[in-house]
């Protein structure tokens, strides 16, 4: 491991300190909400609450996490030291100073709009500028990924392209793809209200844009998750990917088919025609492919490991597999929350389906299971696996670790399960408080108690994390060998040029975006629609 | 980008464009052709038509078919930012004249005991947007309507900036006065109503809310049952009406004497 450990370890840290912070405001959030506390006299605290959570959950944490995790790639994958490493601190400053721009007004209660934006409420410019910050923070990441690529490529012709450099890039151009839409609503639309040069909106616009962003964005969370899958998950449990051929066609996929559909989360709106509604359903449903294949290729790798370690017979083999071991439980419990997470949003992608659920606490319940879930719980095991190569010390806290990560999944489960079972009954979401004394509403009372105590569990999770890591960096000094990503049972020796290389995927990725959002989007641009917008938090 | 593999050629790029165009064209067929054809709707003749639908072409409604006006006059005043910029020490002295003649009710400072709104420190859209309104008809009082009717654009943001001016009553709410009451803290959800707070002070204010700390007890509750009765419509999209008409007696009464309150 080179000598960029502290770039990489910064990352990390950031992302999980903020994480904490944003851990201790979720539960609070369910408390404030919950039939334990009287209503919240001041609706605006919980929005003020929600749109800290939510930035810091959805924007910062992932970001720094696929930052630093890529940046460990390129030097252990790759076996070449960073180039850019100036670039890359350049990167991270951005990330910081987008993150502190953005959550000062958020504390101060004057962009209180939610992490979604939603126009037309506009709240303060510096919060839209901060977020600005971390996207371009995170573009330096993007090119520098595809530089240190190319820069590989020219001196190893011919060869394959190590799978998790592979799978990281993918990642990284998928989110540079799919941050454009937010940067362009963010802009173009809300910044000039919030600078004040204008007083309308097209909200309709808006939210069409902020579709481009907000499915792909999940599948840029899930990237790293899935990289460690495929590429830490056998080597750490004893066992060889089954196929690294497969691992490869479930990254393109996810390039190609994830980003042009995010018009599934505005199937109320009445802006979009019903044709394209449809045809991003659709392609939604592709998506599936993609965790199929992973589903399957882990799954097959995990019994590779099984019988390695001497398991036998149909089931057998899962008794053999080292259960003590933090990296099997962490995926194991990803799996289950993803084969959950996964069923509910079918639901979700689903044209029909979604009248059922639209904008209730289901959908709350869905992306907590997938993201805080199954994809948080695989950062959590980067970070173990990871973490004595980027400190040169210790991390043998083992029993914490199993008792953090199972703290994790029983929480997770028990927060969104009751959610899920609420939306249901029709419990909207974002909502600051409940009269639970309805008839109506009462019979929501006790499962909604029952995600308080899930959520708890999770602070508790939470706090044995940062403990384990404190810990980690605490411990005395050892020299770890040098890391090692999975062996396929086939290491591929030559691949055609699709299989490693990622152009002809974008170039397809970028062919789908615009006949999926081409005609909305001049559509929207060309019948104007501005209303005026609504500033959050501003003396009047 | 994807060259020739090193095993022959490339047959990725034209095998998965085609795949990915083939699956294009049959959602595309299904979403914008089939679907639109199937629903049990007249609007929708023919394949182009469906397209049309489909792609989100919203048609103008057909010149038989009504649309409803209120049959009385609204609100004319649209809220933009920016809507009284360019006031200035100026429209405050020339605001400060044209109050001369509303002293007799409001008070030589904004401030009466007369029963009447207190202006002194009013936000001054909400008082440009009575003005207008009083102007319009689209509120209606015999004591105002004639006053104002004289009145320039000009002369109401003078006014509006005069008022805005003045020190207002501020907020007085002791500790031992209790909590607030709920419906101004909490609303009453069930019955779709916000909190009084959320818009006229206490939790937040939004734009053209009146502040009302210190508002006479009785115009409040007066402006309540007006808004409840409909005699009263000049809120934008029947906001008020909407809130006024779910509230019960005693609310009202709890919501007017908690902002009446003052030292």
């Amino acid at each position: 491991m080179s000598n960029n450990r502290t770039l990489i370890l910064v990352h990390f840290w950031l992302g999980f300190i903020g994480f904490g912070v944003a851990l201790l405001l979720g539960a609070w959030q369910m408390f404030a909400r919950s039939p334990m506390h009287a209503w919240l006299g001041d609706p605006e605290l919980y929005y003020r609450s929600v749109t800290a959570h939510g930035t810091t959950m959805a924007y910062v944490l992932p970001t720094l996490v696929a930052m630093g995790f890529g940046y460990f790639v390129v030097e252990t994958a790759l076996r070449q030291p960073l180039t850019g490493r100036h670039w890359a601190w350049a990167g991270f400053a951005l990330v910081l100073v987008g993150t502190i721009a953005a959550v000062v007004p958020v504390a101060m209660g004057r962009a209180s709009v939610l992490y979604t934006f939603y126009p037309p409420m506009v709240g303060n410019a510096f919060y839209y500028l901060g977020v600005v910050l971390v996207v371009v923070g995170s573009w330096v990441w993007v090119a520098l990924m595809a530089v240190n690529l190319r820069l590989w490529k020219r001196d190893n012709p011919g060869k394959p392209v190590p799978l998790a450099m592979f799978a990281v890039t993918a990642g990284a151009l998928l989110w540079a793809w799919t941050s454009v839409g937010a940067a362009l609503e963010v802009l173009f639309q809300i910044l000039p209200v919030a600078l004040g040069l204008t007083g309308t909106i097209n909200a309709g616009l808006a939210r069409v844009f902020f579709s481009w962003t907000l499915h792909a964005i999940v599948y840029f969370w899930l990237i790293p998750a899935y990289t460690a899958y495929y590429t830490i998950i056998p080597r750490a449990i004893g066992g060889r990917l089954f196929s690294d051929q497969m691992a490869r066609l479930s990254f393109i996929l996810f390039l190609v088919v994830s980003m042009p559909i995010g018009i599934h989360h505005v199937f109320e709106d009445p802006q979009v025609g019903a044709g394209f509604k449809f045809t991003h359903s659709f392609f939604t449903a592709l998506v599936t492919l993609p965790t199929f294949l992973t589903v399957f290729t882990i799954c097959a790798s995990v019994a590779v490991a099984g019988r390695l370690r001497g398991g036998t017979g149909v089931f057998g083999w899962l008794r053999a597999l080292p259960w003590h071991n933090p990296l099997m439980l962490a995926v194991a419990f990803s799996f289950i929350m993803l084969g959950f997470g996964g069923a509910g949003g079918l639901v979700n992608m689903s044209y029909q389906f979604n009248t059922t659920i639209h904008n209730t606490q289901w959908v709350t319940g869905h992306f907590h299971l997938i993201f805080g879930g199954a994809i948080v719980i695989m950062y959590f095991a980067i970070a173990y696996d990871v973490w004595p190569h980027l400190t040169g010390r210790a991390l043998d806290s083992f029993g914490l670790m199993r008792a953090q990560l199972w703290t994790w999944f029983v929480g997770m489960i028990v927060t969104t399960f009751p959610w899920h079972y609420v939306g249901i009954l029709g419990m909207p979401r974002r909502m600051a408080f409940y009269d639970y004394t309805d008839p109506q509403i009462a019979p929501e009372a006790p499962y909604v108690d029952l995600s308080l105590v899930g959520a708890l569990i999770l602070v508790v999770s939470g706090i044995l994390f940062l403990t384990v890591l404190v810990r980690g960096q605490l411990a005395p000094r050892v020299a770890p060998a040098a890391y090692r990503f999975s062996v396929a049972l086939h290491e591929p020796r030559s691949l055609p040029a699709a299989l490693n290389s990622l152009g002809l995927w974008l170039a397809l990725m970028i062919a789908l975006t615009v006949v999926n959002y081409g005609f909305p989007i001049v559509h929207l641009i060309a019948s104007g629609g501005s209303v005026p917008a609504v500033i959050v938090g501003a003396a009047r | 980008m994807s060259g020739p593999s090193p095993t022959g050629r490339d047959r990725w790029t034209p095998a998965s464009s085609v795949v990915l165009a083939a699956l294009v064209v049959a959602a595309a067929a299904v979403g914008f052709v089939w679907l639109p054809l199937i629903q049990p709707r007249a609007a929708v003749t023919g394949v182009w038509n469906a397209i049309c639908t489909a792609a989100g072409l919203v048609y103008t409604a057909p010149a038989n078919q009504p649309v409803v006006q209120a049959t009385y006059p609204v609100s004319q005043v649209e809220f933009v930012p920016g809507l009284l910029r360019g006031t200035n020490a100026e429209s405050i002295g020339r605001g400060a004249t044209l109050a001369l003649r509303c002293t007799m009710c409001h008070g030589a400072r904004g401030l009466s005991p007369a029963d009447t709104p207190n202006l002194a420190g009013q936000y001054p859209i909400a008082i440009y947007k009575e003005l207008q309104d009083f102007k319009s008809g689209a509120r209606v009082s015999a004591v105002m309507q004639p006053l104002v009717a004289g009145l320039s654009d000009r002369d109401m943001r003078d006014l509006a900036a005069y008022y805005a001016y003045l020190p207002r009553l501020p907020p007085y709410h002791p500790a031992s006065a209790g909590t607030p009451p709920e419906i101004v803290l909490s609303g009453a959800p069930m019955r779709n109503i916000a909190p009084c707070g959320a818009c006229h002070g206490e939790l937040s204010h939004k734009v053209a809310a009146p502040w009302m700390e210190g508002e006479p007890e009785t115009y409040l509750a007066a402006q309540l049952r007006a808004f409840a009765a409909g005699t009263r419509h000049n809120d934008i999209e029947e906001q008020m009406q909407n809130v006024a008409r779910q509230m019960t007696p005693a609310e009202i009464q709890a919501a007017a004497a908690y902002y009446a309150n003052r030292e």
